[in-house]
């Protein structure tokens, strides 16, 4: 057992318990008033403390979940299948162009234009896209690939590879260099070495990065709105905005398709979560 | 097993794509519009009632979400991908009609004339349409579109209360005030109106002869006497208890359908949020004061024929068939539509509606929505005017020329237009000094080794340089070229620099006055410091903790942390907004039971901004405890029981093991954390709202407030910006000096 697994005194043990209760609170508290408001027909219950339903029903989520198109469409069930398919591409797509690049940045750091071009992807992030939506539109629109769900993956997943090649240099760089030299040592190739030894040991950042880019894309809805227009394309986002209008809007379904649409990111997180932890146990990465 | 996965979800997706081409065999016209709920459901019964009139013909609706509606249409139409047909308010059709995005719609009110006429004399369109929508779309001698329906404000009264009190005369406003004496019941007020909102204090303004704009030549007209009389009037309301201070939309409804108040200023949409609660719908009275009625703005939501329409011909009969009188009843009827259609009031029950009645005869005595461009860029500084004249009635004249002042800076005439000579000869040049110094460095026989050396890179690199170069950074080279055009509403003339000069001497204005380019800066910077801080220390602390095996139910724990994450911030802001609403909210209501005196979080800058800051806390920490927390998975544990062997205390573990071996993996992360806070629009924007007075606004929302409200000042937002872009660059490299300096030496540490 190592030092940092070892039990600490009781006393210790109840106040980190404490800590986290605490902060388990701040979480939770302005959700469960996003679920009571789902749960009850009332918008936002008046001058309480406590977030408890006054009538609570099920509603809400009934008309989120089996909404039909004029066509008979269940709505629900295709866009959640948009949105899924969308999220895991961009998350696949974007993985799959950092991680070279990435890798690349650790392992041959001083490559002419790695400065450079490390500074042009931290530049990227720094500029606000007040109006690049319209430029967007018109260079998917040049490339036939408007009103598509590839069109729309292809721009979440560039959105998100400059965050993700830094995450993932950093981590390539805290793997020792010796790992995939012994590998190779061994006979096996630069690349049998990166996919056999680096790969592996990289997971944890690869697992948060894969969330964080298919989280980007799980909650957008501006563009998706703009770039699609067919409702059967729409993905779950798009849905759920529309229940807000120009002078109201129906917070009860807002609310509940809000909770519906982060089910599966909890899921997900909850799925990954071992992949995050897992290098403690198991002691993944040994010198 | 996961290239299985990937080849499902691939077939998904090439699945989904098949099934969305339309059938080419039927002519297809195409509407698109934001309606909801109840409407939504008539116009689709109409569209319904069409297609079966026209057996060889397919409507293709769309309904999309309010808040990207008009860009869609914005991208959409001049690329010819938009619809034939949509639904919008008559306050946008100026800013289209510059845009070139519709055509008039003189045809369709003929066809509509025509056949409302039937064999009689022939109709005139006053006939046909209510008055107040006819001019309402009426510019240039042409009607831009088929008016549909009329939305305005009116009387809601509480029938329980109504009879309580005494079922009093309400056709004066001043006879509320009569209630103030609790007779209503505990915590009960005779009045809730959003009176902090310029468009539901129009008509009061109106009472005493104001206007907030002049509709002939778009002078801002929300100052002087009339205007400071009518806002006096609210306070001596709010003085005397008739209605209460600070409310916004959502608290009006609130009170109102929990029976805290006798009645409400609020319009149609109300409706749908009272349940089964017993109200009676007045139009609103007249003010005892000045003798003169409350006309309330009429806002007309109408069909408007685009531009490059596919089937013109087709929208044209579309739009017909929608105001036609029986088309109208449905609308009517299923939407609870107040219809612009005048034939269609003869049905019977339309005739006694309790409902729509009220809010037609309110809108026949209301005044349509100025069509005059200046009319949206009016609303945020007279709406900035007011909450601060209402907070505080000392300085009532001050802010209400703060307001005319904010105006005219929208307003300002546009820089005078110049010679691109100047840009296209500096990017010549800049163009020819790089390939000169490549060249110069390609001869170099050191450079060829080191750039040959590179070549493995190259191909580890290349394909992310082509996707970011195409799709990231050639969007951010258009926007930040169009920081050097002016124009509004899409016409966009070369003024080189003029924007960056107006933003960088706050036009004219002292450099650190409210809403000057240092000031938001100030702002945006302790944002950023504070928000990083907080991120950063809970996150780690968090995952530090959550990391400990010993820590029983960690697994639920961080599941349940990761929450305000996971939940779309969109919503938990609006829900962060609810909990500090002074009213109603339950932040104050916590305050409330252990003894403190409700605060007004939104009057004043400390406590907006710390409202802000902890609504971004909430929704900031989860990423910082995920990234951290896979992080520490990639240490390995033999270090601790090394350095504990080498008798290192656990103080001492965490500053010289964990802390070091953190860095490379959080840094990134927090250097991007600063970036995005620095560029964090949804809190301040559905928190705070830049309440007060645009105080807690940053530089982000500045630049979209420029785009997006202030008449589409595109090169202005553009050029705030690149400003932005230049801040930060020049941050991080200051931050990179301090963060970096001495421990730099990594990279070769392995």
């Amino acid at each position: 057992m190592t030092p940092l697994q070892r039990p600490p005194p009781l006393p210790w043990r109840m106040a980190a318990h404490a800590a986290v209760i605490a902060a388990v609170g701040f979480a939770l508290y302005p959700v469960l008033w996003v679920v009571s408001l789902a749960l009850d027909g009332a918008q936002r219950p008046s001058g309480r403390a406590l977030p408890w339903p006054v009538a609570p029903s099920l509603d809400h989520f009934r008309a989120v979940l089996f909404a039909h198109s004029r066509e008979g469409t269940w709505l629900f069930a295709r866009q959640l299948t948009n949105s899924i398919v969308v999220s895991a591409m961009t998350a696949l797509t974007a993985i799959a162009i950092a991680t070279p690049a990435a890798y690349a940045l650790a392992r041959f750091p001083k490559f002419v234009g790695a400065q450079s071009g490390t500074k042009a992807l931290l530049a990227t992030q720094m500029f606000p896209g007040v109006a690049s939506a319209i430029p967007l539109y018109i260079l998917l629109d040049k490339l036939h690939l408007l009103d598509t769900q590839l069109g729309l993956i292809l721009v979440y997943a560039t959105t998100a590879v400059p965050f993700a090649i830094f995450q993932l240099r950093g981590a390539f760089e805290s793997i020792p260099k010796d790992l995939e030299e012994a590998a190779m040592v061994d006979g096996a190739t630069r690349l049998q070495a990166f996919v056999r030894v680096v790969l592996p040991a990289a997971r944890p950042a690869l697992a948060v990065t894969a969330l964080f880019a298919f989280m980007s894309a799980w909650n957008e809805f501006i563009l998706a709105a703009t770039f699609l227009s067919h409702e059967s394309a729409f993905t779950l986002p798009v849905a759920l905005q529309r229940h807000v209008g120009e002078y109201d809007a129906a917070w009860g379904r807002f609310a509940a398709g809000s909770i519906i649409v982060s089910l599966p990111v909890m899921a997900l997180f909850y799925a990954l979560q071992k992949n995050l932890v897992g290098g403690l146990t198991s002691g993944g990465v040994k010198g | 097993m996961r290239a299985w996965l990937a080849c499902c979800v691939f077939a998904l997706l090439f699945f989904t794509q098949s099934h969305a081409s339309a059938q080419p065999t039927q002519r297809t016209v195409t509407l698109w519009h934001a309606y909801r709920g109840a409407e939504q459901q008539a116009l689709e019964q109409l569209i319904r009632s069409f297609e079966r009139t026209q057996p060889n013909v397919r409507v293709s609706v769309l309904a999309v979400p309010f808040d990207a509606y008009a860009s869609k249409l914005e991208a959409a139409i001049p690329r010819q991908n938009g619809p034939d047909l949509f639904l919008d308010a008559h306050e946008r059709v100026s800013s289209y009609r510059a845009r070139g995005l519709i055509v008039d719609s003189d045809a369709v009110l003929d066809l509509a004339r025509t056949e409302a006429s039937g064999a009689g004399a022939r109709l005139s369109a006053s006939d046909v349409f209510e008055q107040v929508s006819l001019d309402a779309f009426s510019a240039n001698s042409h009607v831009w579109g088929a008016p549909l329906a009329l939305k305005c404000l009116a009387l809601f009264v509480d029938e329980a209360l109504y009879v309580r009190a005494g079922s009093p005369p309400l056709d004066e406003l001043e006879s509320l005030s009569a209630f103030t004496d609790g007779r209503l019941g505990e915590g009960v007020v005779p009045l809730v109106y959003y009176a902090s909102n310029a468009y539901f204090h129009a008509p009061i303004l109106h009472a005493f002869g104001g206007s907030l704009l002049d509709p002939a030549d778009g002078r801002y007209a929300f100052v002087g006497e009339r205007a400071e009389r009518s806002v006096q009037f609210v306070t001596q309301l709010q003085r005397d208890h008739v209605t209460p201070q600070e409310l916004d939309g959502a608290a009006v409804s609130q009170m109102f359908r929990a029976g805290k108040s006798l009645a409400a200023i609020s319009g149609p949409w109300m409706l749908g949020e009272l349940g089964d609660r017993p109200v009676r719908i007045v139009a609103l009275p007249r003010l005892r004061q000045t003798g003169q009625p409350m006309r309330s703005f009429v806002t007309v939501e109408g069909a408007l024929l685009a531009q490059h329409a596919r089937e013109p011909a087709l929208a044209r009969a579309l739009a017909a068939f929608l105001v036609r009188a029986d088309a109208a009843q449905v609308r009517a009827r299923v939407g609870r539509q107040v219809v612009a259609t005048r034939a269609a009031w003869s049905d019977p029950a339309l005739a006694q509606d309790r409902t729509l009645q009220p809010f037609l005869r309110a809108a026949r005595v209301g005044l349509a929505m100025p069509t005059h461009s200046n009319m949206r860029l009016a609303f945020e500084p007279a709406n900035q005017a007011l909450r601060r004249a209402l907070r505080d009635p000392a300085a009532l004249r001050v802010a209400l020329e703060a307001g005319a002042r904010r105006f005219a800076v929208g307003t300002r005439p546009l820089p005078p237009a110049s010679n691109p000579l100047w840009l296209q000869l500096l990017l010549g040049s800049l163009a020819l000094t790089a390939i000169y110094r490549t060249v110069q460095r390609a001869r170099d026989p050191v450079f060829r080794q080191s750039v040959r050396a590179s070549r493995t890179a190259y191909a580890y690199v290349s394909h992310a340089v082509i996707v970011v170069g195409l799709l990231v950074v050639s969007p951010l080279v258009v926007g930040a070229l169009t920081s050097l055009y002016a124009g509004r509403d899409g016409a966009l003339s070369y003024v080189g620099t003029a924007n960056y000069r107006e933003i960088l001497t706050a036009q004219g204005a002292g450099l650190l006055s409210s809403g000057s380019f240092y000031a938001v800066l100030l702002v945006t910077v302790l944002w950023t410091l504070a928000n990083l801080v907080l991120h950063v220390s809970i996150g780690v602390i968090l995952a530090l903790l959550l990391s400990r095996t010993w820590l029983s139910l960690r697994g639920i724990y961080r599941v349940l942390l990761i929450v305000p994450w996971a939940v779309p911030s969109y919503v938990t802001a609006l829900s962060w907004k609810g909990m500090f609403q002074r009213q109603t909210g339950a932040i104050n209501a916590m305050l409330h039971m252990v003894g403190v005196e409700p605060v007004s979080w939104f009057a004043s800058f400390s406590t907006a901004f710390t409202a802000n800051v902890l609504t971004n806390t909430w929704l900031g920490f989860p990423f910082m405890m995920v990234v951290t927390l896979g992080a520490l998975a990639g240490i390995p544990q033999d270090l601790y029981e090394a350095a504990e062997v080498d008798g290192a205390s656990a103080w001492q573990q965490f500053w010289l093991i964990t802390v070091p071996l953190l860095k490379p993996s959080l840094l990134p992360a927090v250097a991007m954390g600063a970036v995005w806070t620095f560029n964090q629009f949804n809190v301040i924007y559905l928190v705070s709202g830049g309440e007060p007075d645009g105080g807690t606004e940053i530089l982000v929302t500045e630049a979209y407030r420029w785009a997006f409200t202030r008449q589409a000042q595109y090169g202005y937002a553009a050029a705030y910006a690149v400003l932005i872009f230049g801040v930060l660059v020049l941050l991080t490299r200051a931050l990179d000096r301090v963060t970096q300096g001495p421990a730099r030496p990594k990279g070769e540490n392995s």
